[in-house]
């Protein structure tokens, strides 16, 4: 176990330093989700009643958006400069070292996203207890994006206009994460509780955490035959 | 010992080469030699692993390493063309990255001693991007001196970009790898001073 923990830790801490390093892509990605955040009440009007109604989509679209936007970037580098190639020549489990790639990239684009959430739905005056909720769906929700995605990056990786193509490829993946992310705000809105919602997001999350570094694992042996 | 059997490659719709078969010992040195286009990188992704042969099987310990992939790779140290420098962290972190990557224990004064000998003293900490083409080449270079229990060492061009101090100092550690029981394929272009004469493959015999 110790000797497998040693390479996650160095992938995750590599990762985590490179977004470190190269901040500014980092923060074009939460600067996106902002703007497309505060664009809505220019486009749709300040009628208050409204602005509370759209609030959850509005943030799970624009955290949808914002993540694709990053994912080109998991493995690009990578791919170009040689590292991939190496890691998949190292003795370890592929599974092992993609996981810490895809947490490293979440922990740098989605977690901020996380974050700033709760500050952004106030300007929807969506009501306190439901920030709760919308925080709980996004930390939930967003890994999910984050490894779906990264099995897109995988498939789509050394592509010529991969960026497009990925965007085809995950988008109705996302649309599940959106429909109960989003929905879990309304439910506890409407009074029936949140429960359910969190629960097959959970359980979404698991699912996808046991199967998707799988998938990412055998396409990105592909993209470096 | 790596045994490969009866290769065959086709890159595309294009055949490459066909019924090649080879045989690394310990203590042996395999020069892969032919033209640009004949094959020589993709022979070495294809014994590395990295891509499947169209035919052939290739066996490391009599054992196919698709079988035990991992006891394979932890014998494997593999220089491609690509010298797996990311520009943003220094030598000396890629470096340290490459080996704690591949489950390997990273001391620190070895990857500076390693990065010393190999002429990077001056540039320990400056990111990667400032390097030249043969100080990128030079980082990737020297795993070989960390490395040196991975038993079989697989180097495409490992002489590029190096100057001639460099390049002497890289055969003698090829050849005291290969006089302390190692085993190294490798391709290049030029005429590297070795001590002993290294077994030459040449893919323009088994082209198609």
């Amino acid at each position: 176990m110790s000797r497998a923990l040693g390479p996650f830790a160095a992938v995750l801490g590599r990762d985590l330093l490179l977004a470190w390093r190269g901040r500014a892509d980092v923060l074009v990605t939460l600067a996106f989700f902002v703007v497309v955040v505060c664009l809505f009440p220019f486009g749709v009007g300040a009628e208050p009643n409204q602005l509370r109604a759209i609030a959850p989509g509005v943030l799970w679209v624009a955290a949808l958006l914002s993540t694709l936007l990053s994912l080109h970037r998991l493995f690009a580098q990578d791919h170009a400069d040689g590292t991939l190639e190496q890691l998949l020549l190292t003795p370890e489990p592929t599974v092992l070292w993609v996981v810490a790639k895809i947490s490293a990239h979440w922990i740098a684009t989605g977690l901020p996203l996380v974050v700033v959430a709760p500050g952004l739905a106030l300007l929807f005056d969506v009501e306190q207890g439901a920030l709760g909720v919308l925080v709980l769906s996004l930390a939930l929700g967003t890994p999910i994006l984050a490894l779906l995605g990264a099995v897109g990056a995988a498939l789509t990786l050394g592509l010529r206009g991969g960026g497009m193509l990925l965007a085809l490829l995950v988008l109705p993946l996302f649309v599940p994460v959106l429909i109960f992310g989003a929905g879990a705000v309304d439910a506890y809105l409407s009074g029936v509780g949140a429960q359910a919602h969190l629960l097959l997001l959970g359980g979404g999350l698991l699912a996808t955490l046991a199967l998707a570094p799988l998938a990412c694992a055998a396409a990105l042996r592909i993209a470096v035959e | 010992m790596l045994y490969a059997n009866d290769l065959a490659c086709v890159k595309g719709d294009r055949p490459l080469f066909r019924g090649l078969s080879l045989r690394v010992a310990p203590g042996d040195l395999l020069r892969v030699a032919g033209p640009n286009g004949y094959g020589k990188t993709s022979l070495l992704r294809i014994l590395c692993g990295l891509a499947m042969p169209e035919s052939g099987e290739i066996l490391w310990n009599d054992v196919p390493i698709n079988r035990d992939r991992e006891s394979y790779h932890r014998s494997l140290l593999y220089l491609g063309h690509a010298p797996a420098l990311n520009d943003l962290l220094s030598p000396l972190e890629n470096l340290r990255f490459a080996c704690s990557s591949g489950g390997d224990k990273v001391d620190e004064d070895a990857c500076i001693d390693a990065l010393v000998r190999i002429g990077l003293a001056q540039q320990l900490d400056l990111p990667a991007r400032v390097l030249s083409q043969g100080q990128r080449r030079r980082v990737g270079l020297a795993r070989l001196f960390l490395e040196a229990d991975r038993k079989l060492w697989i180097l495409d061009e490992p002489f590029t970009a190096l100057d001639v101090a460099a390049v002497a100092d890289l055969t003698s550690t090829l050849s005291e790898h290969c006089a302390a029981g190692g085993m190294v394929v490798l391709t290049t272009h030029q005429d590297a001073p070795f001590a002993k004469a290294p077994t030459v493959l040449d893919l323009a015999e088994v082209a198609c």
